[in-house]
């Protein structure tokens, strides 16, 4: 929130600033006003219950009050402002739709394209192209959720039932970490997700890569390794495109290899990771709704191998 | 003014009276007398022990988190542990402390303070102690068992719904929901009747001490408030849970944002019946300290009700980021900021009284200025976060973390310290030491700041709540240390406070009826009170009622001293109107307490106890309802002159 990468972000941190000021001016007028109070009181002799008194410090609490009025007043329109700046989408150009599901505890992404041979499926990190309003509907499909990334934008509930839309756009290159902002149940904690925003030739490139089916594996420990996944549980949950697995309860695992993290931004996404992870999920993410797995090593490596081909 | 007639107490010999008071309001000795007593003093005393008891548990609560998040991925609470922690202290910090204990305060205070011998329906009244001690014991022992609540203090569906949380955690919680609404009812049922009706002669309402009015309007957001919550947790999520209703599943056409309408319906409320009673611990503390009436009197009382009005139109600030209309919002972003006019207000009035008074530094008037300086950042932060944008970036972080422990620390607690210091030597009449006391509130005051303040800086750098861990890469672990150590200073500083207590309680000097020259009728009372309080119903003069007695110190006389009888007054101007008699003690209010928990806590297990527990339940009712007297009330007969 801190570093705004974005026009939402930003018109926030102007309002923030304000904020900033503005109360750290009347704290410390109060403060000013009890050290002097207490400063004067000390020095009396007997309690002041004049008429005087009581007409000076009268007229005192009205101007105060006013002034109090006023600087509510201003904050209320600054804010007014800002929400008003804030919940309009941009008009110009096509905005790119993504829709988002939340899921205990991972998010499901999924660009709209009006060509549905262009919509793509992938999970828990989204690329969006610098400069480009992004439009994002989402809904959830257990508990309530919540969409955050603060370098971009504020939060959006992600209600079971109800769909929210917000919009967003990075006007910097960079990757942003997002959280889910909404107690959502034993691993709230650890369901993150990044928003990666590049130049839009990249993000084409990248978008483009990502629509293509899974290759086949290209040498033997691959394919072990794709046998290995295919009679686990794993595809009873995961889908890799261009193969038999279609779970839709885990995320998709079609290019998992180009992905930054594990686990909803848990994790690293290295060997020694993922390995980890298939393996014993539970303790690296206690309460994930992924269960251990037991293979053998020469199991797991080709495993790993196969995994790691899924760019 | 009143038919009633002023008498001298210094020309009265009345030692054959006060006899037969105290026959008529002794308690019997022992266990026995301690279960069945109805005097507000002692069940007031008790409700105000065991409400600490749970401020200390869930302070031990927060200090396990705090452990837990001193680093990043630290592994000394799990992540099912956390959420139960969070939502134990969240909730005992809401239900079982900081309400229950201000309403105990009243029940303990007002009656003496508006000079009455008890409150208006003292078996009730012991009841509903009862009641809150067995739901909060129910709680405890589900949460001993390692199977405590895990969804938070506002419980959202569907996470608490049937589906998400299965098995019997949530629906303890909302049980003991339940019992804490029906303590909380009676408490307030119990404050409004003793002001409105039990007040001694000459007490009209525009001479009301503030503390007084600053109970009744709390009693009165309890009795609008609690009606929601307990429809939506009691009634709609108990449905939804035991019977399988679905008020709040959306796959079945339910509506999960009804159930943060009706939370917060209540549950923004609820902060201000947490520290309304606190300003008025604060005015009753800064007269006392600054040897003067709080200045602006009107604008106090009108500050208070207007508070509380404005309270029942902010609870939709609690859910900005939901999709709900825009122009809603900017309605609820207005009264929220709005509010903050009546409490700059006080604040303004407090300056004003400590500038045009003789402020005298002792331990309570340290409490009341540490709560100004606490109390204003919470104000202040509290102001930025009713705009809808920014409380998007923050919702849900730490930065709403710091603001509202400011609210509630600044509040509730530092005013709560600063009264039992300040009362204590009423209730035990002893004096405690001034020195440990302000070691104590340093400790607090500082520890507080230390802990809370990093929080805002957490919140904007994006870590948000009820997180049981965050990564190492995140660059969160300093401040969260600092945070941390500051919670072991606030602890350093309760032990203090509370070694003090104890110390004093032994040791302490006997402190008179009236060891600060404050200017409220308790004070006029023995320290410890008696059980009837005063011996003699005052008339009261002023509006601080003993800084304006005249020296012949007129009383009501024409009570009947040989069997318990209260003094019942007219509303507006408190002329006596009636006689009334107060019960005495009596085992009915813990048997019928003992048979609703039975009814209730069984009720989570089965539906069954509804017919089962109507049994005992029934025959408690039966023996409360029995007839003692035909004739309850007595017009006020005897009038005696000089
Ligand atoms: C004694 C000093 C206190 C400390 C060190 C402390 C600390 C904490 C911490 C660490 C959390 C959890 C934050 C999270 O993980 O999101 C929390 C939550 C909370 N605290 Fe405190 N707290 C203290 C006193 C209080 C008091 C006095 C009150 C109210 C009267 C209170 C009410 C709450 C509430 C309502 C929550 C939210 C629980 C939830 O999210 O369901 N706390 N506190
Ligand atoms: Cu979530």
């Amino acid at each position: 929130m801190l570093n705004p990468a974005g026009p939402q972000a930003d018109s926030i941190f102007g309002l923030w600033t304000y904020m900033w000021i503005a109360s750290t001016a009347v704290f410390a007028a109060v403060m000013v006003a009890l050290a002097m109070a207490l400063v004067r009181g000390r020095r009396r002799d007997a309690p002041d219950v004049s008429e005087a008194g009581e007409g000076r410090a009268r007229r005192t609490i009205v101007v105060a009050t006013g002034i109090t009025l006023a600087i509510l007043l201003a904050t209320l329109v600054a804010s007014y402002l800002t929400g008003r700046a804030y919940a309009v989408t941009p008009e110009s150009g096509r905005p790119l739709q993504i829709t988002l599901i939340g899921h205990q505890w991972w998010w499901e992404v999924t660009y709209n394209d009006s060509l549905s041979s262009r919509s793509l499926s992938t999970a828990n990190e989204i690329h969006i192209p610098v400069g480009r309003t992004v439009v994002v509907k989402m809904t959830s499909s257990d508990v309530i959720h919540s969409f955050w990334v603060p370098n971009l934008a504020g939060k959006k509930d992600m209600i079971p039932g109800y769909s929210s839309t917000m919009w967003l756009r990075a006007d910097r290159p960079g990757v942003f970490r997002g959280q889910c902002a909404e107690f959502c149940g034993h691993q709230h904690a650890k369901m993150a997700l990044l928003v990666v925003a590049e130049p839009p030739a990249e993000f084409a490139r990248w978008y483009d890569a990502q629509l293509a089916d899974n290759m086949p594996p290209t040498d033997t420990t691959q394919s072990t390794g794709k046998n290995v996944f295919m009679s686990h549980g794993c595809v009873l949950c995961h889908t890799i495109r261009g193969t038999d697995a279609g779970g839709r309860v885990g995320p998709d695992l079609t290019h998992l290899a180009t992905r930054r993290t594990l686990a909803a931004g848990t994790i690293p996404n290295n060997r020694g990771w993922l390995g980890g992870w298939v393996m014993d999920p539970q303790g690296i993410k206690p309460g994930a709704k992924m269960p251990p797995n037991d293979m053998r090593p020469d199991e797991l490596q080709a495993l790993l191998a196969y995994l790691q081909s899924l760019r | 003014m009143a038919s009633v007639e002023a008498d001298v107490i210094a020309d009265r010999d009345d030692s054959a009276d006060l006899a037969a008071l105290e026959r008529s309001w002794r308690e019997p000795p022992g266990l026995w007398g301690w279960l069945i007593t109805v005097d507000h003093k002692r069940i007031g005393k008790r409700y105000i022990a065991t409400a600490l008891v749970f401020f200390l548990l869930a302070g031990l609560e927060a200090l396990a988190m705090r452990v837990q998040l001193a680093r990043p991925e630290n592994g000394f609470l799990g992540p099912d542990r956390y959420d139960q922690f969070f939502t134990m202290h969240g909730t005992t910090m809401m239900f079982l402390f900081a309400v229950p204990v201000m309403l105990a305060w009243g029940i303990y205070l007002v009656p003496q303070m508006v000079g009455t011998r008890d409150v208006a329906f003292p078996r009730l009244n012991a009841y509903g102690y009862w009641v809150y001690l067995i739901g909060a014991s129910f709680i405890y022992v589900q949460f001993l068992l390692n199977t405590g609540t895990d969804v938070g203090w506002f419980a959202y569906v569907p996470l608490a719904g049937p589906e998400f949380s299965p098995g019997k955690r949530v629906d303890t919680w909302a049980q003991m929901v339940t019992f804490t609404e029906i303590a909380a009812l009676i408490a307030a049922i119990e404050i409004v009747v003793t002001v409105f009706k039990q007040r001694a002669p000459g007490m009209s309402l525009n001479r009301l001490p503030l503390y007084v009015w600053s109970m009744v309007v709390v009693a009165f957001m309890v009795i609008f408030a609690m009606p929601a919550v307990a429809v939506a947790s009691t009634f709609l999520l108990a449905m939804d849970r035991l019977v399988g209703t679905h008020f709040f599943n959306p796959a079945e056409g339910g509506d999960p944002l009804l159930w943060q309408h009706m939370f917060w319906f209540f549950g923004h409320p609820e902060v201000y019946i947490i520290f309304i009673p606190g300003l008025g611990f604060v005015s009753s503390i800064v007269t006392t300290f600054t040897r003067r009436p709080v200045f602006g009197y009107v604008a106090m009382v009108l500050s208070l009700i207007a508070t509380g009005f404005i309270a029942f139109g902010l609870w939709v600030h609690h859910m900005f980021a939901t999709p709900i209309p825009q122009l809603g919002q900017s309605f609820f972003t207005a009264a929220s900021m709005m509010i903050a006019i009546p409490s700059g207000v006080q604040i303004f009035c407090w300056i004003a009284t400590l500038w045009l008074g003789k402020p005298r530094f002792q331990t309570p008037l340290l409490y009341a200025l540490g709560f100004i300086v606490i109390f204003v950042i919470g104000g202040l932060t509290g102001v930025m976060i009713a705009s809808v944008p920014f409380d998007l970036q923050v919702h849900d972080t730490f930065f709403i973390v710091a603001h509202f422990h400011y609210v509630l620390i600044g509040g509730a607690v530092f005013p709560l310290l600063g009264a039992i210091t300040y009362w204590f030597p009423k209730v035990t009449g002893r004096l405690t030491s001034e020195r440990l006391g302000k070691i104590g509130f340093w400790l607090v005051f500082t520890g507080v700041n230390v802990t809370f303040f990093p929080m805002h800086f957490l919140g904007l750098m994006g870590m948000t709540r009820r997180v049981y861990t965050y990564l190492p890469g995140q660059g969160w672990g300093g401040l969260n240390l600092l945070s941390t150590i500051g919670a072991f200073v606030i602890a350093a500083g309760v032990i203090v406070f509370l070694y003090n207590l104890a110390a004093s309680w032994r040791f302490g000097a006997p402190a008179g009826d009236d060891p600060w020259g404050a200017d409220t009728l308790e004070w006029a009372i023995p320290s410890p009170p008696p059980p009837y309080n005063h011996a003699r119903i005052p008339i009261v003069q002023g509006r601080a009622a003993l800084w304006s007695m005249t020296p012949d110190r007129p009383v009501v006389v024409g009570l009947n001293e040989t069997r318990r009888e209260v003094l019942v007054t007219t509303v507006m101007d408190a002329e006596p109107d009636n006689r009334q008699e107060s019960p005495g003690p009596t085992p009915v209010p813990f048997f019928a307490a003992l048979a609703t928990g039975f009814l209730l806590i069984l009720l989570v297990f089965t539906f069954q106890a509804l017919w089962i527990g109507a049994i005992p339940l029934g025959l408690a009712l039966f023996a409360w309802a029995w007839p003692r007297h035909p004739d309850r009330a007595w017009r006020l007969d005897a009038e005696a002159g000089r």
